[in-house]
């Protein structure tokens, strides 16, 4: 398998992104179209942060003279390892290792991230502008919703926060995000981002298969398929495009072929909403409910979403696939913290 | 394992009301006051607190969805030797 694109480039500060060491100059200057950099790769929906050996606030306020602090998420400027810093950044994204990408010119450090952190891609920092052009840097597409993503992690940020100092009960706290999902049949606008969960989205995928852009165009457009897409927002803004289903359409039962989220909105508990729709609906129209599920070994949690939602097995095919049934009956309704919008007509094919 | 079953599910739902009452047959998931999140949680304490493994096979809201269920379903697991090699890790 080819490595996985890079969702994050964590920069050193101290020759890397400036000329000079901080410390000994407060003079330092940026390095040659650092700016472009990290502009280029902020479009392609490739975030940024920090992990460097510095005094915090007076390297912050460096960034904020230059004009780019608010490019870096999670800044990890301290005086421990770097594989710490490594650390801390991956857990407060919640990506993987092997989508991150280090650049730093100090060997030592970039041998210390690698010993602790083996996935992770080290490389010299001076290359950080040949490096642009490397294909795990190049997404096939750039989306709407990429050219947003470090906006939606800092609203998520702001978010993380409030809910720490929220006192009281959850429900109360999702009530007042004024949140409102939406399930809408996708447009072609939509499909570039309906690829690009299916290749970003591993743990949230209920099949792990891949869809690509031609072939849900292909689905949309077929009366025997429905492809449909979530989006969800609250009062500090839209989480985008999280939540992709296609329903295989058979005179007598629907069938899940896909379910899949992003894991952006893993605790808003958002896959039981849309499934709990799909329920309701396969009831008034008559029809049995199927859904697919393979374990990829990283996806239990979808496995649980549909028990949860009252699947049971009904078959386990020679591939691999297993085939949920849901029974339609003891269907909860649905939560009203949520305004929940629908734009999907079964009706015509 | 009763008590810490029982201790687990209401901690969580603590979170969402402070004064659920329920009873060790209550169907917790019905109630609505599980959701996929926490079921992954739970699962995960099971296997990690009681020494036993959840396959697929295993993922049916049967298994799970009272304290009462969830206590006969970890003593099948362990009669069953499933649980074997696993518990003293």
């Amino acid at each position: 398998m080819s490595d996985p694109g890079v969702k994050c480039v964590v920069w050193d500060l101290d020759n890397t992104i400036w000329e000079g060491i901080l410390l000994e100059d407060a003079c330092v200057r940026l390095k040659p179209s650092v700016r472009e950099a990290l502009e280029i790769l902020d479009r392609r929906g490739i975030l940024h942060s920090i992990a460097s050996r510095n005094d915090h606030d007076l390297a912050l306020a460096k960034l904020r003279e230059f004009g780019i602090a608010e490019y870096f998420l999670y800044p990890e400027i301290r005086w421990d390892a770097k594989s710490v810093s490594l650390s801390n950044i991956k857990k407060n994204l919640d990506i993987g290792y092997d989508t991150i990408l280090f650049l730093d010119d100090q060997p030592f450090d970039r041998d210390e991230v690698a010993s602790v952190h083996g996935q992770v891609w080290c490389l010299d920092s001076c290359q950080y502008l040949e490096v642009l052009e490397h294909p795990r840097l190049n997404p096939k597409y750039v989306t709407r919703d990429s050219a947003l993503r470090r906006r939606m992690y800092l609203d998520e940020i702001v978010r993380r926060k409030e809910e720490q100092e929220f006192i009281g009960p959850k429900e109360s706290f999702l009530r007042q995000l004024n949140m409102i999902f939406e399930i809408s049949e996708v447009q072609t606008e939509d499909l570039a981002r309906a690829e690009e969960l299916t290749y970003r989205t591993n743990q949230l995928n209920a099949t792990g298969e891949k869809y690509t852009v031609e072939s849900l165009d292909t689905l949309r457009q077929d009366g025997r398929y429905k492809v449909l897409v979530c989006e969800l927002k609250d009062k500090y803004g839209s989480y985008g495009k999280i939540g992709l289903a296609l329903v295989e359409r058979k005179p007598e039962a629907w069938n899940l072929k896909l379910l899949l989220f992003s894991c952006r909105v893993l605790s808003a508990g958002v896959g039981g909403v849309l499934l709990t729709y799909l329920r309701n609906a396969a009831r008034q129209c008559g029809v049995r409910l199927l859904a697919d599920f393979r374990d990829t070994g990283h996806n239990r949690m979808m496995r649980v979403t549909y028990m949860v939602a009252g699947f049971a097995e009904r078959e386990r095919c020679d591939n691999g696939l297993f085939v949920l049934e849901n029974d339609l009956t003891d269907v909860p309704s649905l939560p009203n913290f949520l305004d929940i919008r629908i734009n999907v007509n079964w009706n015509e094919s | 394992m009763r008590d810490k079953i029982r201790a687990m599910v209401e901690s969580n739902l603590n979170i969402f009301n402070a004064n659920v009452e329920f009873s060790d047959d209550d169907n917790i998931f019905r109630r609505g006051f599980v959701d996929s999140l926490f079921a992954v949680q739970l699962i995960a304490y099971l296997e990690r607190e009681f020494g036993i493994r959840v396959s697929n096979k295993d993922l049916d809201i049967n298994n799970f969805h009272s304290v009462n269920k969830m206590v006969s379903f970890v003593e099948r697991k362990r009669q069953a030797g499933d649980g074997d090699g696993v518990a003293g890790r």
